[in-house]
């Protein structure tokens, strides 16, 4: 899936180890990696987040701006979410403009956001039809130690709940919190033969073909989902991957995200 | 289509009022909706194989009041060359809106709605295309809406596997894809419009005759209950549509014969072998490629020599034309690169 360089032999290795269910950092197929995360990082802006899973890194930003709201929702604020994979973070990423797979992974990480309905974005108006507060979620990767998508969106969701709303700064008032009323987890699982894996390191994304993201609320329902990836998955799969999914992100939200 | 119920107001989940053209129901006390269709009821739907002559193979579909039409070119030579892939074929899939498609006009060039929608509808036709044949090879598939009407990306994947096939490319088979959503807590096939707008949930899936799941996308909200639920419906649409599709490479390359004799069998054949036997007896052979279902591996592992010279040959024959391509293929990079806007701004954009 992922084109990381990953010599041959690795990836043979890896794949072989797979095939018997193991890993090569000795885990469980449905063992995850630890994860840290630390809110409040950066003091300039208005939320971020710093979540590592494994030996991945990424940083997430919240600023909060006014800007005018789109005519078809002229009573609520509005969501940008955007991604960068730093050439800091891989050797395979480049600097430059967005390629598909960073859109799609900001896409998929707002789609969590925005159908969930995190955000109360009625909250977010300050004059209807003419000013509303946006928000600008941006998603630093700093190291790819694999599953940047599970990361990305969770640290989107914890970054989220440190933001305040700068009506002091604007001079409107006092700041509020941001209005967070729900808290959507994705949970990403590979496919390599046939057995699904959570959370996958580099060198296992990089010889598995397909990748299967969904993403979910606090009472289990399903906000988002994302097929990506070469490979198909038979219907068997992704009902075991959703069951999956929906255990494993009712732990980390207990676990990460009601003491934010 | 019936005219909407009056603009009302509605709640939505956090209990908030919301004023919209959303109308005040979707499914009536005769558990028909707004277009009349039953919940497990797909759009009518038209195809036509081999409509554009430059293509390698084309199809036009129009589904409801969707009409999009695909063309495959290829296989043919790669540029730029560090995309080519050295043990098989890229499938590279553009899907693109036109500016007139839909009520605002929306600006010409990949937006980043667009860039995802390619990218995974590519992914979805890599399992079936097989891409052994012809290494180093692209073969180009343009899926262009000329109108929207909600699901625009599951019409273009049916047109597209039409196109593949028209086109002569080796698949294991074919691909069908369908939406299926939520709208008055009920599930839906195949969303219209409004339901695609007002709805609680979309679930565009794709898969080939075999229920492997190719792509799989979902927004909204839905239970792990009705999520079931909703795949085993979404597979029924599928099926289908595959039904439709065979029907439509019988008329393109089977005789009347095997028309009259593909109605009189529908109903006591079961429908997954008759899919299977398809390409290889109703189809005759006037398009052999079509024909190469490819079931077993061996096949293509035999054939492999004889595949190895036809990319030769094909390598020469392309000389004469790569300069023109260079150009072209340039020009794409560049219209990626200017796309300056990474941003993803509005979840309804989505929502064509």
């Amino acid at each position: 899936m992922s084109s990381e360089v990953v010599s041959r032999l690795k990836k043979d290795y890896i794949y072989n180890l797979m095939l018997k269910g193991q890993r090569e950092d000795g885990r469980q197929f449905d063992e995850a990696r630890d994860i840290v995360i630390e809110t409040n990082v950066v003091d300039k802006a208005e939320g971020s987040a710093n979540v590592q899973i494994g030996d991945t890194r990424v940083m997430v930003g919240i600023k909060v701006q006014i800007g005018s709201p789109f005519p078809d929702t002229p009573d609520k604020g509005v969501i940008i979410t955007s991604m960068e994979l730093n050439p800091i973070a891989s050797p395979d990423f480049e600097a430059g403009p967005p390629r598909p797979k960073a859109i799609e992974m900001a896409r998929v990480v707002d789609r969590g956001i925005r159908e969930s309905g995190a955000i109360d974005l009625s909250k977010l108006c300050i004059t209807k039809g003419e000013e509303v507060w946006i928000i600008f979620i941006d998603v630093h990767v700093l190291n790819n130690g694999g599953n940047l998508l599970d990361a990305a969106s969770l640290g989107s969701i914890a970054a989220l709940m440190t933001t305040t709303i700068p009506y002091e700064r604007e001079g409107r008032g006092e700041d509020i919190r941001m209005p967070i009323r729900e808290m959507p987890i994705g949970i990403s699982l590979i496919d390599v033969g046939g057995e699904l894996f959570i959370d996958p390191t580099y060198s296992e994304e990089a010889i598995c073909d397909t990748r299967l993201t969904i993403t979910s609320n606090q009472d289990g329902s399903i906000c988002a989902m994302q097929k990506s990836g070469a490979g198909s998955l038979s219907e068997a799969q992704v009902l075991k991957a959703v069951e999956t999914a929906l255990e494993r992100a009712a732990v980390i939200r207990e676990k990460h995200l009601l003491n934010i | 289509m019936k005219v909407f119920a009056v603009r009302g107001k509605f709640e939505n989940k956090f209990g908030e009022s919301i004023m919209s053209d959303k109308p005040e129901y979707f499914i009536d006390e005769n558990g028909l909706r707004l277009d009349g269709r039953r919940t497990d009821e797909i759009r009518p739907m038209t195809m036509e194989m081999g409509v554009l002559s430059r293509a390698d193979g084309s199809c036009y579909l129009e589904w409801g009041n969707n009409k999009v039409i695909a063309a495959v070119y290829g296989p043919r030579e790669l540029h730029p060359r560090r995309l080519q892939r050295p043990s098989e074929v890229l499938v590279r899939y553009r899907y693109n809106m036109a500016a007139f498609s839909v009520e605002d006009r929306i600006r010409p060039g990949p937006s980043r709605r667009s860039t995802e929608i390619s990218k995974v509808s590519g992914e979805a036709f890599e399992p079936v295309v097989m891409t052994q044949y012809y290494p180093g090879a692209v073969i180009d598939v343009f899926a262009e809406v000329l109108q929207a009407d909600a699901g625009t990306r599951t019409a273009a994947i049916n047109a597209a596997t039409l196109a593949l096939a028209d086109a002569g490319i080796p698949m294991k088979g074919l691909v069908a894809a369908c939406a299926v959503g939520k709208v008055d807590g009920q599930l839906v096939l195949d969303l219209n419009k409004p339901e695609d707008n007002y709805g609680d949930a979309d679930l565009p899936v794709a898969m080939t005759q075999d229920g492997e799941i190719t792509l799989l996308q979902m927004d909204g909200n839905l239970t792990h209950e009705e999520f079931i639920k909703a795949m085993e419906m979404v597979k029924k649409g599928c099926d289908q549509i595959f039904e439709l599709q065979r029907k439509t490479l019988i008329s393109r390359f089977g005789s009347e014969d095997d028309v009259e004799a593909l109605e009189g069998s529908i109903e006591t054949e079961p429908e997954e072998e008759e899919a299977e036997e398809l390409s290889e007896e109703e189809v005759p052979s006037e398009k052999e490629d079509v024909s190469d279902t490819g079931d077993n591996a061996e096949d293509v592992d035999d054939s492999g020599e004889k595949f190895k010279e036809d990319v030769a040959d094909f390598d020469e024959q392309r000389e004469s034309g790569s300069d023109e391509e260079d150009k072209t293929s340039d020009e794409d990079v560049k219209d990626e690169e200017d796309e300056a806007s990474d941003e993803d701004v509005k979840g309804e954009e989505d929502e064509q």
